[in-house]
Parts: C-alpha cells; sequence; structure tokens
C-alpha cells in the first residue's frame, strides 16, 4: 500500500498547484485505485476532495467533466453518452467492477497517461480538451504526448459536436485489460480513429494518415484505415504479442468505423462489413 | 477399517439424504459473523512478514539483519541460522508420506523466486514490512533450472543437501538427477496392441501451474496454551497432518502441538498443502508471543503451491471402427522447487483417465516427476486426473475427428461398464458406474443430435466439444475418517469429526448422515470445526474423502449408538434388546417375536478389493419406523438420555467408529461445451455448458449442484483464462487478480447440471465422491469445441484468443 | 505509516467513530479495527469485490479508500444492514451459495447496493422500479469475485431476491398501465 509522508486536503486548486510546486516529491491522488499497487512513500499526497471537481457541467457547446468525476459517473452520464454515441460508457463499462469504478476517476485515468487506458482511447477520438491548472487547456492528443509536469489536472472537456461514434476492444477476460482498443468518431465532416493497449499510449489516426474522406467509408476506405492503423507500433506483453495486437487493432478499428458509420444503404452496410469479414483469420 | 456394503435398496424411503439442507453455518456466514483465522486472532499478537528470495536459486553467503531489528516494535528477524537442520514436507499426507522430505523452516540454499530467506516478527505490520527492506542479503547467485523438461539429468542439481529424507522406496527417487519420482504401470502386450490399430494418435499436451486461488489467502497464527504446547489456528484442509508438520519443522513432539481449524475461506487442495503453520509455530515458540501471519494474494500466488504443471504425451491407437485399441501415456510433471504431492499427484494423470477406456487391449502409464526452480506445486482438486484427462480426452477427441466419428459415439463404443475390473486402477472392481447415461443425458441436455460440430453464425463459429472424467472417492487403504457420536443429556447428540469443512459443507452433510441414521431433525446434530486435541482422527478433507468416508464412519457410529441405546433402554425397562426398537424419539418395547431379527448383522465388512461385494450386502441397523403392533413399554430419548447421565447406572455413551476404504470408487462426469469463437478477434465464448454427474447418492442436492458448478468454472477459467507466466529469469509474471484471470460472472455461462445417481455399494447410503471429478471436463470439451469452431487443436492450456486465432 | 497521525470520524454503521490514524491507513483496515469483520481483503489489486462497503450509500471498495479521505464520511457495512440483508441471505442459504461464506459480505453489499440504486433511478426517472435483467446483474456484479460457486447458484439467489423485490420490467410497466 502508498504511504502517505504527508496529506494535503486542498481547499482550492491554486492552493493545490501551490503545494505540488514546492513540496517536493507532492502527488495529487485520484481515485486511489493504484494505491494498493504501490509499497512507496509519496512525500506529499494532494487531495482534490473540496475542490468541486466532482460534476459533469454542460454548457450550449461542451461537456465539462471534473476531473474526479469517477469512471461509474461517467459510465450513467444519460446526455453525455447519448450525444458521444456510448463511447465512454461502452469504454468503461467492463472495467474490473461498479465498486472499483465508483471510486477511479476520470482526471486519474487521463492525467496517469496509461497506454492501456480505455477512458482515453474513447475520448481521443472526440473533440476532447484537458485543463490544466497551471499549463491550461489543451487538446487531449497534445496532452498525452507532453511529459509528466506538476500540474493539476482540473477538467477533461469533452465538445459538443455532431458525433457519430464507437468504441471496439478485445479483452481477453471480461473485465481485463484490453488487449487492444479503438475507438472511431465522425465528426465535423471527418474520421477521427483512435488505437490504444498497443501497449503503449493510444495513438489519434485522423484524415490523410487514416485515409477515409467519406462519410460512409467505402471498402477501399476501410481497407486504407485498417492499413494505417496497422502501421502504427504495437509490442508484446501479457495482454497480448505483437503479431497479435496488430491483427487486433485493424479489426477492432474497422468494427468501430462501420458500427459508427451513418449508412445510408444497406447495401454500403454490407460491404463495409464484408471488409471486416475480409479480416477473418478464422475462414 | 472397512466399509459397510449395502445394497440400492437402503436408498429408499431417505429423509435426509438428498435433501436440500441448508448449511449449518450458512446464516453466521451471510451475516459476515467473524469466524475466520484472521477475525480471531489474539490481542497483542506479533505480525509476521517474510523476506522472499528475489532468486530462482541462489546461496546465501551473508545475511545481515542488525538494521532491521533497530526499527522500533521489530520483536525478531529470523534467518537459516536460527532454525532447526531437520528436514520435513509440507505435503498434508498421512504418514510416512509419500513425499521426500526436502525443506527447512528457512534454508541457506532458496530454489525459487518467493522461496523464504528471511522471518520478521514486529508488533505492527507497519514495522514488519519496514524492516524487510532492511535486511541485506548477499546471494551466490546460481544458474537456475527454469524449463522443467530439461530438469532431468541436468547439469544443475536442486536438492544436493546432506539430511534429505525419503520415507518409501516406492517412489523411485533420483535427486541427484532432480528425479522426484518416477513409475511405470503397464498392462497387455502394448506393441502388439498398437500394431493392431489403423490409426494412432500421437500428440503432446500441456497444462500449466494453475493457481487454487482460494478468496481466503493462506493464513494462521499461534499462540502458547496453560500447558505450554503451542496451538495453531490454520485455515487449513489438513489439521491432523499440520500438527505433524509442525511438530516435524520445529524438532519437537507431535504431543506439544495443537491445531485448531476454524471456517475456511477456500481451500481447493491448497490447504492440503502446509504453508505458513510453521513460520507463526516457529517464532511463538521461540518468543512465547501469539504471532499471526496473513499472506498477501501476491504471496499466495507466487509463494506458496500450485496445480503440478504437466506435460503429457498420449499414443492412442485404434482401429477404423473407432474401437480404441492401445494406450500410451507418458507424464513429465513439474514438481517446482519442493516436493510436496509430486509422487501421487502424478500418478493421478494416468490411473484417472486411463480406465474410462479399459477395454483397451493394452495400455502403458509412465511418468517422471522433476524438481526445477520454480514456484514449488501442490494439491489442487483434480489432482493430476485434471491434466491426465486433458490429454486423454482431448487425444480421443482428435482420434473421433480424424476418424470422422461422432465424439459421443467414439466414447459410448469404449466407455467402461460397471462390473469391470480396471486394468490401470490396481485391478479394482468397479461396483457402481452410471457413465454412459451421464453422456447420454448431457447430450440430450445440449440437443446434441440436431447440432453439428460446426456452425457458421457469420462473425462468429460456433463448437461443440465434449469430454467425460472420473476422480476417486478417497485414497484406498491410505485415508481413515473418524468420528465420536455421543448422546447428550435431553437426548440431542454432538457428532465429533475430524474432516474439515472447508466451505462445501461437509459439517453438515455428516450431520445429515447422523440425522438419517437416528432418524431426527439435522438441528439435533450438533457438529463444529476441527481442534486435534478433541476431535478424533480425520486423515482431512482432501481426496474427495469427507461425503464418503467420513460418511461411512458416521453410519458406523450411529449403528453402535443405536445398539447401545437399545441396550440401556431394555435394562432400564427390564425387556430384551431384541425386543426393543428406537424410531427416533422413543424406546419402544415390544411382545418377543414383534420385531424382526435382521439375518444379515453379521456380514463382514469389504476390506479387500477381491471381496465378494454382492455376499457381504446388508442392511444398515438404524432406527426405525415402529411396527403397527402395540409396544409393552416405552421410553423416550430424552428420558433415557437424562438417566444415562445421572448416577447409578448412568452412563454417558459415546460411539466412536472409523472407516477406511481398500477401494477408491470412482465418480463419473460427462460435460458437453458450446462455445462462440469470433472469427476474427479469436475471442472465445462458453455460450453453454452442460454436465450430469454421477457421485453415486446424491447426500444435499444443493450443495451437491454447486460442487459441480464451481468446479466446472474453475475449469472453464483453466481452460480459457488462467495463464501462468513467468519471466526468463524465474519470476512468476501472474502474480495478482490484475494478471492471473480468475473467472468473473460474466466470463462464466449459467452451468447446466443434472444428476445420474449409481448406488456404491461400499459408500454411506450409496454415496460416492463429487468434489473433484467435477473439474476435469472443461479443457478438453473447450478444446475440442474451439478445434471444432476454428480448425486449430490448442493443446497447451489455456486457450487464449490468440492460439485460438492464429493455432498454436 | 508516515509518522504524522490525525484526527478523522467517521458515522460507521449510524455511529459516529473518532479515531486518531495514520492518513494512509485504509478504510478496509479501519473498519476491521472497529469490530467489522465481515469486510474482507483478498487482493491487493481492487480485483476481487470482498472489501466492498457503502460510502455515503455507495458501494466501494473499502481497500482504495485512505482514512484521510473516509473522513467525515458515512460508512456502512454488513454489520450494519443485518436486518436488511436478511431476506437475500435467506435466498443464498437456500440455494446453498454461499459455499464457504468468505465472499458473501461483500456480494451482499453490493447486490442492496445495486437494487438501492434501481430504486433511485427510478425515483429520479419517475418510474416504476423494474426488475433487473440477468445481464444487468451480471454487469453490476463483476466486481465480485466468487471461486467456489462457478456463479450459477449465486445467479439463482440474486434472481430469486429480485423477484420478491420488484415486479419484471414487463410486468411493472403493465402494472403502472393498469394503475392509471
Amino acid at each position: 500500500m502508498l504511504k502517505f509522508g504527508s496529506y494535503v486536503r486542498a481547499a482550492n486548486i491554486d492552493d493545490a498547484l501551490e503545494v505540488l510546486r514546492f513540496k517536493k516529491g507532492a502527488m495529487v491522488l485520484g481515485g486511489g485505485i493504484w494505491m494498493r499497487l504501490s509499497n512507496r512513500t509519496v512525500p506529499c499526497v494532494i487531495d482534490l476532495s473540496d475542490c468541486g471537481l466532482n460534476t459533469i457541467e454542460e454548457t450550449d457547446d461542451e461537456f465539462r467533466i471534473g476531473a474526479y468525476v469517477t469512471l461509474r459517473d461517467l459510465e450513467v452520464a444519460g446526455k453525455l453518452n447519448a450525444v458521444t454515441g456510448n463511447v465512454l460508457r461502452d469504454a468503461v463499462h467492463d472495467i474490473v467492477g461498479v465498486q472499483m469504478r465508483q471510486l477511479a476517476t476520470v482526471g486519474g485515468s487521463v492525467f496517469g497517461r496509461f497506454g492501456f487506458s480505455d477512458v482515453i482511447c474513447a475520448l481521443l477520438a472526440l473533440d476532447t480538451d484537458v485543463e490544466l491548472a497551471g499549463a491550461g487547456r489543451m487538446p487531449l492528443a497534445q496532452f498525452i504526448d507532453m511529459p509528466y509536469e506538476l500540474d493539476v489536472l482540473t477538467h477533461v472537456i469533452v465538445r459538443k459536436r455532431d458525433y457519430r461514434a464507437a468504441y471496439q476492444c478485445m479483452r481477453k477476460a471480461a473485465t481485463d485489460f484490453a488487449s487492444a482498443n479503438a475507438c472511431a468518431a465522425y465528426w465535423d465532416g471527418s474520421w477521427h480513429v483512435s488505437v490504444g493497449a498497443r501497449p503503449a499510449k493510444a495513438r489519434l489516426l485522423a484524415g490523410d494518415a487514416l485515409g477515409i474522406a467519406s462519410a460512409e467509408p467505402t471498402a477501399e476506405e476501410i481497407a486504407c484505415a485498417i492499413e494505417a492503423v496497422r502501421s502504427l507500433k504495437y509490442s508484446s506483453n501479457l495482454w497480448g504479442s505483437e503479431r497479435y495486437r496488430r491483427h487486433l487493432a485493424g479489426v477492432l478499428a474497422a468494427r468501430a468505423i462501420v458500427e459508427a458509420a451513418p449508412y445510408s444503404s444497406p447495401e454500403a452496410a454490407d460491404a463495409a462489413r464484408a471488409v471486416c469479414s475480409g479480416e477473418e483469420a478464422i475462414a | 477399517m472397512s466399509m459397510i456394503v449395502t445394497r440400492e435398496s437402503e436408498r429408499e424411503n431417505l429423509t435426509h439424504i438428498g435433501a436440500k439442507t441448508v448449511k449449518k453455518d450458512a446464516y453466521a456466514l451471510l451475516a459476515g459473523k467473524p469466524l475466520y483465522t484472521n477475525d480471531i486472532v489474539p490481542a497483542d499478537v506479533l505480525t509476521l512478514k517474510i523476506l522472499h528470495s528475489p532468486h530462482a536459486f541462489a546461496r546465501i553467503r551473508s545475511i545481515d539483519t542488525s538494521r532491521a531489528e533497530k526499527i522500533p516494535g521489530v520483536v525478531a528477524v529470523y534467518t537459516y541460522k536460527d532454525v532447526p537442520n531437520k528436514r520435513f514436507t509440507l505435503a498434508g499426507q498421512s504418514y510416512p508420506e509419500a513425499s521426500p522430505y526436502d525443506r527447512l523452516i528457512l534454508d541457506e540454499v532458496v530454489r525459487y523466486v518467493g522461496d523464504e530467506v528471511a522471518i520478521v516478527a514486529a508488533e505492527t505490520e507497519d514495522a514488519a514490512e519496514r524492516a524487510l527492506k532492511l535486511i541485506k542479503v548477499d546471494y551466490e547467485v546460481m544458474e537456475p533450472v527454469l524449463d522443467f523438461t530439461r530438469a532431468k539429468g541436468n547439469p544443475v542439481v536442486i536438492h544436493t543437501e546432506d539430511n534429505y529424507h525419503v520415507n518409501g522406496a516406492w517412489i523411485n527417487n533420483d535427486r541427484m538427477n532432480n528425479v522426484v519420482a518416477s513409475g511405470l504401470s503397464e498392462h497387455g502386450d502394448l506393441e502388439a496392441a498398437f500394431d493392431e490399430c489403423d490409426i494412432v494418435v500421437d500428440e503432446t499436451y500441456h497444462t500449466l501451474a494453475d493457481a487454487q486461488a482460494m478468496m481466503e489467502t493462506f493464513r494462521s497464527f499461534a499462540e502458547i496454551d496453560a500447558y505450554g504446547r503451542i496451538t495453531v489456528t490454520s485455515s487449513t484442509q489438513v489439521p491432523f497432518h499440520v500438527r505433524r508438520m509442525v511438530a516435524n519443522a520445529l524438532d519437537i513432539p507431535q504431543s506439544r502441538v495443537r491445531v485448531v481449524k476454524p471456517r475456511i475461506g477456500g481451500g481447493f487442495g491448497a490447504k492440503q498443502t502446509g504453508c505458513n503453520e510453521i513460520f507463526c509455530a516457529f517464532v511463538t515458540a521461540k518468543t512465547g508471543r501469539p504471532s499471526k501471519i496473513i499472506y498477501t494474494r501476491e504471496e499466495t500466488l507466487a509463494s506458496s503451491n500450485s496445480r503440478h504443471e504437466m506435460q503429457l504425451h498420449v499414443r492412442l491407437g485404434a482401429k477404423n471402427d473407432g474401437t480404441i485399441v492401445a494406450i500410451d501415456l507418458y507424464t513429465l510433471s513439474n514438481q517446482g522447487a519442493y516436493g510436496e504431492h509430486g509422487p501421487t499427484t502424478v500418478g493421478l494423470s494416468g490411473h484417472k483417465s486411463l480406465p474410462l477406456y479399459n477395454h483397451a487391449k493394452a495400455s502403458r502409464f509412465a511418468f517422471d516427476v522433476v524438481y526445477s526452480n520454480t514456484m514449488p506445486a501442490g494439491a489442487y482438486r483434480g489432482y493430476g486426473a485434471t491434466q491426465g484427462l486433458f490429454a486423454v480426452e482431448s487425444a480421443v477427441n482428435e482420434l473421433a475427428d480424424r476418424l470422422g466419428m461422432d465424439p459421443c459415439e467414439i466414447r459410448l463404443k469404449n466407455l467402461v461398464t460397471p462390473g469391470e475390473r480396471l486394468a490401470q486402477y490396481d485391478d479394482n472392481e468397479l461396483y457402481s458406474c452410471t457413465a454412459a447415461d451421464c453422456l447420454r443425458r448431457a447430450m440430450e441436455m445440449i440437443g446434441w443430435a440436431d447440432k453439428p460440430l460446426r456452425q457458421d453464425l457469420g462473425d462468429r463459429v460456433r463448437g461443440l466439444g465434449v469430454a467425460l472424467s472420473m476422480q476417486g472417492s478417497a485414497i484406498a487403504k491410505i485415508d481413515i475418517g473418524s468420528v465420536d457420536l455421543r448422546v447428550e443429556e435431553s437426548g440431542f447428540y454432538t457428532l465429533s469429526i475430524g474432516a474439515t469443512d472447508m466451505g462445501t459443507g461437509c459439517d453438515t452433510i455428516l450431520a445429515q448422515f447422523a440425522a438419517e441414521a437416528l432418524r431426527c431433525d439435522t438441528d439435533r446434530i450438533v457438529v463444529h470445526g476441527v481442534d486435534t486435541d478433541v476431535s478424533p482422527f480425520d486423515t482431512g478433507s482432501y481426496a474427495s474423502a469427507s461425503t464418503y468416508l467420513t460418511g461411512m464412519a458416521v453410519l458406523k457410529a450411529a449403528e453402535q449408538l443405536i445398539a447401545e441405546l437399545r441396550r440401556r433402554a431394555a435394562g432400564f425397562m427390564g425387556v430384551d434388546v431384541n425386543d426393543v426398537l428406537f424410531d427416533g424419539d422413543d424406546m419402544l418395547a415390544f411382545e418377543p417375536g414383534v420385531l424382526d431379527v435382521p439375518a444379515d448383522v453379521d456380514k463382514p465388512e469389504f476390506s479387500g478389493i477381491y471381496d465378494d461385494v454382492e455376499a457381504i450386502a446388508r442392511s444398515y441397523q438404524l432406527a426405525q419406523a415402529s411396527p403397527d403392533a402395540e409396544p409393552v413399554a416405552k421410553m423416550s430419548l430424552t428420558e433415557l438420555a437424562n438417566k444415562l447421565v445421572a448416577g447409578g447406572d448412568g452412563d454417558c455413551l459415546t460411539a466412536h467408529a472409523a472407516a477406511s476404504s481398500p477401494t477408491s470408487p470412482p465418480p463419473f462426469m460427462s460435460g458437453i461445451a458450446e462455445v462462440d469463437v469470433d472469427k476474427a478477434t479469436g475471442k472465445v465464448t462458453v455460450v453453454d455448458y452442460v454436465s450430469v454427474v454421477d457421485c453415486g447418492t446424491v447426500v444435499n442436492e444443493n450443495l451437491a449442484r454447486v460442487q459441480a458448478e464451481g468446479g466446472i468454472g474453475q475449469g472453464i477459467g483453466m481452460a480459457l483464462t488462467e495463464d501462468v507466466q513467468y519471466s526468463d529469469r524465474g519470476r512468476m509474471r501472474t502474480r495478482s487478480f490484475m494478471t492471473y484471470k480468475v473467472p468473473t460472472r460474466l466470463d462464466l455461462p449459467n452451468i447446466r447440471m443434472e444428476f445420474a445417481p449409481s448406488y456404491e455399494p461400499t459408500g454411506p447410503f450409496g454415496a460416492k465422491s463429487i468434489g473433484e471429478v467435477v473439474i476435469n471436463t472443461p479443457s478438453p470439451a473447450i478444446a475440442s469445441a474451439v478445434a471444432h469452431a476454428t480448425g486449430h487443436y490448442v493443446r497447451t492450456l489455456p486457450i487464449t484468443p490468440e492460439k485460438a486465432l492464429f493455432g498454436e | 505509516m508516515s509518522g504524522k497521525l490525525m484526527d478523522v470520524t467517521v458515522v460507521l454503521n449510524g455511529k459516529k467513530v473518532a479515531a486518531s490514524v495514520a492518513p494512509d491507513q485504509s478504510l478496509l483496515a479501519f473498519v476491521r479495527d472497529h469490530g467489522c469483520k465481515s469486510v474482507k481483503c483478498a487482493c491487493e489489486t481492487t480485483n476481487c469485490g470482498l472489501c466492498t462497503v457503502w460510502l455515503d450509500g455507495r458501494a466501494v471498495l473499502s481497500c482504495a479508500v485512505p482514512m484521510a479521505r473516509a473522513n467525515g464520511h458515512e460508512v456502512t457495512t454488513l454489520e450494519g444492514l443485518q436486518a436488511e440483508s436478511a431476506d437475500f441471505a435467506r435466498c443464498m442459504a437456500e440455494e446453498g451459495a454461499e459455499q464457504c461464506g468468505f465472499c458473501s459480505p461483500g456480494l451482499i453489499m453490493n447486490v442492496l447496493a445495486m437494487e438501492r440504486e434501481i430504486r433511485e433511478r427510478a425515483e429520479a426517472e419517475g418510474t416504476a422500479p423494474a426488475m433487473p435483467t440477468e445481464d444487468d446483474m451480471n454487469s453490476y456484479l463483476a466486481g465480485n469475485l466468487c471461486r467456489c460457486t462457478g456463479y450459477t447458484s449465486q445467479r439463482r439467489a440474486i434472481r430469486r431476491y429480485m423477484e420478491s423485490r420488484f415486479a419484471a420490467a414487463g410486468e411493472a410497466s403493465a402494472a403502472a398501465g393498469e394503475g392509471e
């Protein structure tokens, strides 16, 4: 169990940031989930429970998700999920169990920038920003590539868009970490496909890099997307080999795209599904 | 010690046997009462923590505990220098144990990553943990043997110590070649039989060192009682064996040790091997203070014991019509660093798989059990049979596929039937068996006749697979169960047992036997946990023994007690004992001649496998309904019991009986798995699982059903998700529930099971066992279903999505 | 544990408990120290669900809640829900679904939390609370591991209990329709 050198319950974000910057080795506590996994002592633990970060606020053009909103809150946030094709619900609802998701926080998941993260994978395909007390607001895609800095993540912001989105992942056991995950979202006239658990951090593919121009991706376009996804870097660990992951990521991305795409004719949808079938290793 | 033999007619008109009796401790458990080991530790107990080896094989050059000892709250730090230099085994087996004596409490040589290096005793857990980090060990790291397939004859020898000891030459120990045990059993002319075959399936199968993963990790505490003896309270299946282990480890007489077993949070065989009892007993002996040790999940997964990993080579020869002619099985068993249960588990891989196909003209079963520098293996539900049946049943499935035969038909064609002597089962006779019925009923349940083995469902493909399983009921000639049955003031009964309820409900099941015998409600039977000072000896709850063996002991004790009650009542009433009947509530005296004097009471008990079971069958002499005739005298049980505890003619009655069987009657089980495999991801989903079990007479329908459902659930975990992995330096990588995936409720379908009860003449009311047989079918059935779905025969468990998709 | 202790107050099963504890002490260790032995530890990785308690009425894993964070909150364990849990306990016992019983308290806490959440949600939505589906139950309780039962008997018990508490979804809406 992680040990606390000292414990500070910050009254507000500014105080938290100050402690974080001036107290050597200080860390912000998320949901506490990983506490059990470490035996080290953190010199100073900062708790943001009193900072009002546990709500999802909806404005005219965005959802502001507080860093202390739990994964369970995210899962059952009706409006947010309705607008975003339920990808957040689908991303989190097989993570361990309700009692765990009632503790794990969105901020902890995003700030940790874990490769296996289902939450990051889903958010990354949406129009998502993060807001940091020090560095301010920036796109999630930019944030996940930044080095860890002494800053406090306060909000994850999902802009309202005309989302058509779907989330796909593969778990070896039902509530296990994903062996690979993918989220496809069509918004603002273009496709965004994120692929995670490679096992490295999720990557976002869009525009030319993805190779899909139409709202209703053709078989050729999906094949391009699969190729693009598979050209990312993959490696092996307990949850899958490099070879399997590379194969899987293409399958999941294609399935997510087809599930999300607003095909206007059954023929077009069937053609797209046929590409997915072409990915089957079992004849 | 022997067994009463009865006929199936004994099963008529049973009241308590077969009922869905609620477990006696159910409501206390469900209320969350403090009943488990860690809930009842004494105050001011020392907390123990173990320093585990980071190396797979090393000699300790020096160890410095001085800084650790200075941590406030640390009472002592012990190393190999402090412990007796007398080797023992942690295997929970009857003396003389089959397992080699190859352990010390702490050793100068560490033999796997996780082996114990030092014990810290401290006032608080925090102090103990801080001290662990300050113990400085200088290791001479040696080249380990991590690949068990290269252990035999390897120049690196794992056990070279002088005081290594083997109890029995029969295990064929050759430790200087890393061989714990080896053996061979042959039947018929094997090569001639293979020459007759049209087809031979020749494949190698591999099962892993699965974790039992009971929810309650290993834990125990020790204290010194008023007489200066060490009392160990432990979550164990084998309290009497733990008494011996502790005595051996501490090099003290067994009379100085008492072991208490409270409620247990699951065992599955894990707790048939001793674990940390020796550490707390040692520290308490040294310090005179109570001490407790609670293993973490990580320690439980990586520093205790597991199933034996096995590599099994099968050659299965048959005629083109599917007749199985010859079977050759070679099992290589990975013992890991210490020898617990090595010589015995491996035997079941052949002796509990080959007899299913007893008609084969010839069979051979050979094995080696080898040491390696991995975690020691021990006992896990199925105990080698699980591994053997995965191999043999998979080979039979492959044979059927290669011949284009229905895998159920090929079994029905070759299956063992009652009355046969089993060549690979020590020539024991099979008295009870409905294996064929089990299979036929399972086929009906799943709709076998109407379903193809492979069905294309678009993005998924569905497959069907089948397997059979057998096990034993107690270890023949070695296990013993005994009970004391006492009639108490006011006329209730105390049933003292040494069998260890580990959550399975044997306390309740044995009370049901007593209630049936005594014609009373189970509430009138008092049972309690095990205390080696007061409970009668029992080898323990393992090897599927308790229902069959201790159940028989209950019936024998009940017969004796009833006879004695009748005799005493006859005395008090002044009548002949032959005219007194006990109907459960009253002692009733009748006119001479009214009661039938049973003719067959003097029949001998079953004491050897060549006994004529038909000839020695008799009726149980238990409490019985009174005839229509009017009794001439009557005395209530309460009245009698009160007289018996009074002075004068009183005599507080206790009946004692023990049971041990010359045979180990096999229960049987069929399992059919229906799986969906995602064509593109390889994800295997068990959509349906049906099973029919022949456990002889079902004693408690609920508890038997839950045994089956639970065993199948564990079997599905073994088949699909439980994937033990080691690093290339020998460190277990799957050391938490984050990486070692036991099935969640989302991973398991509703398991559908039924019973096809045979009547086992040597068992109590015809009962056999159920605890272990139920884990054996999922792996071969699912592997075959996946093979039918995908064309990929996965022969190394678990069947991960990756293997299902790409093949091995 | 760090050197410094902090004063905390929690309402444990309706009773105010004040103590001086290490801020990093787990709520699990705390409730066990305060007599609530029904709360078990069976993993160190938040995977098993045996340490489930209610924190302000929501089921959480007490192993992952530091006392510093539990401070000032309401904590409920099975010791505080003896009457409320009796009906479900009977369903479990009658199926033999408790087996070793070690995981039962955590499961009971989550089953009762599920029941409560169904009621709260229905109330918030102004609908009649409905019997959860088999999938709902499996999904909600997925974080409660059991090694004995294979879950099938637990499912029978949970289904029986939920049926005794809620009309089936179809019946509920039909009943609501009849009421109007």
